[in-house]
């Protein structure tokens, strides 16, 4: 009996069942192709703020003569120029360098964590773990800084003439940001500052609890258990592509 | 009751040293081009040259944590190319879109 299914299986080919043709599981083509399908997202996003971007006049002017205006698109470097602790002085894109070097960290734990889990290190798992989680969590919150930076705005502000909410046109002095005004540029740049960085630390807060799960679950033996350490591997491909999309930001949002 | 049976019998390896000095290697890679990017920020002056560093710097880096992090290039053929084809539709949409936006420029301003 056995002989005749092994000899119908043959007949079948690679793809007629039984063997997995891409030599990997379920949850982790699933993964892949989600992923795949998430680049897609990302990508719409980005090419939405170049076509965006382009439809606006570029500042012609030196970026040491930088001066904010609704009639044409911000350089970002002399936009996001803020840090903790330090008001008031000039410092461009070194927060977002620092976030930037989190998140690179964070993916390069996960891969540790991952390689661990290859040689059913329980300890190691758990500990790399933990770091990646430390480091998705200063993620977050360095994000939810910047955000209420932008928000609140600068201390001077900047006059602007502009179709306010009540649909008037108003000339005078906007701080900060919101749907329909900002002191930056025109209201696309913060709409999509709010819907890009937005969507992205989305996923980031969506990373951190798959991260505590893994976390959890490796700490008290569910994996061990279970035989194997697949679930910190998928987990592992969510938050390398967390960090992808994050470069691609970093170079399309803040430094172009 | 039969999983309670394998508790504790996973075998645990020894750490491959190689592979974790690649990884490290990998990140220090990250993180000079993430600096290079910061630096060539400050020191160039805006403009297309400028743009085609700060680009392809990206997809280098994109191609290292897809590659080695993402462990893409261990995979079968055939699953690297599915994921890889159908990136080609957003060249399209890359320059479509871009133009779109320059056009819309032409007629604004």
């Amino acid at each position: 009996m056995s002989s005749t299914a092994i000899e119908v299986a043959s007949k079948r080919g690679i793809w007629g069942g039984g063997v997995e043709p891409l030599k990997a599981s379920y949850g982790k083509l699933m993964m892949w192709f989600f992923l795949l399908s998430d680049i897609f997202t990302f990508t719409a996003f980005l090419i939405t703020y170049g076509a965006i971007r382009f439809s606006y006049p570029a500042y012609a002017g030196e970026p040491v003569d930088f001066v904010s205006s609704n009639e044409y698109w911000p350089i970002p470097e002399m936009i996001f120029d803020a840090f903790p602790f330090v008001h008031g002085v000039h410092l461009p894109l070194v927060f977002v360098a620092l976030m930037t070097f989190i998140l690179i960290m964070s993916s390069v734990t996960m891969v540790l964590a991952v390689e661990a889990g290859h040689r059913n290190d329980k300890k190691d798992v758990v500990k790399w773990l933990l770091w990646t989680l430390l480091g998705g969590i200063t993620f977050l919150s360095c994000q939810a800084w910047e955000w209420t930076h932008f928000i609140h705005g600068t201390d001077e502000g900047t006059v602007m003439t502009f179709v306010n909410s009540m649909n008037t046109l108003v000339t005078e002095t906007v701080f900060g940001a919101n749907m329909y005004v900002n002191q930056y540029g025109p209201a696309s740049f913060a709409q999509l500052f709010f819907f890009i960085t937005g969507f992205h630390g989305f996923h980031v807060t969506i990373g951190v609890a798959l991260l505590f799960m893994a976390f959890y679950q490796a700490a008290v033996g569910t994996y061990e258990e279970r035989g194997h350490y697949e679930m910190v591997e998928k987990v592992g491909l969510y938050w390398h592509f967390v960090d992808l999309v994050w470069v691609f930001v970093f170079t399309f949002f803040y430094l172009i | 009751m039969s999983s309670h049976d394998n508790k504790g019998t996973l075998e645990v390896l020894p750490r491959d040293s190689e592979k974790i000095k690649r990884i490290w290697k990998v990140a220090g890679i990250l993180l000079f081009l993430t600096l290079i990017e910061f630096v060539f920020a400050f020191t160039m002056d805006r403009g297309w040259l400028l743009y085609a560093i700060f680009v392809g710097l990206t997809l280098v880096k994109a191609s290292y944590i897809m590659l080695e992090f993402m462990h893409l290039k261990d995979e079968t053929k055939t699953l690297f190319w599915s994921i890889f084809l159908p990136l080609i539709f957003l060249v399209w949409l890359i320059i479509a879109l871009l133009k779109e936006g320059i056009e819309i420029f032409q007629v604004r301003w």
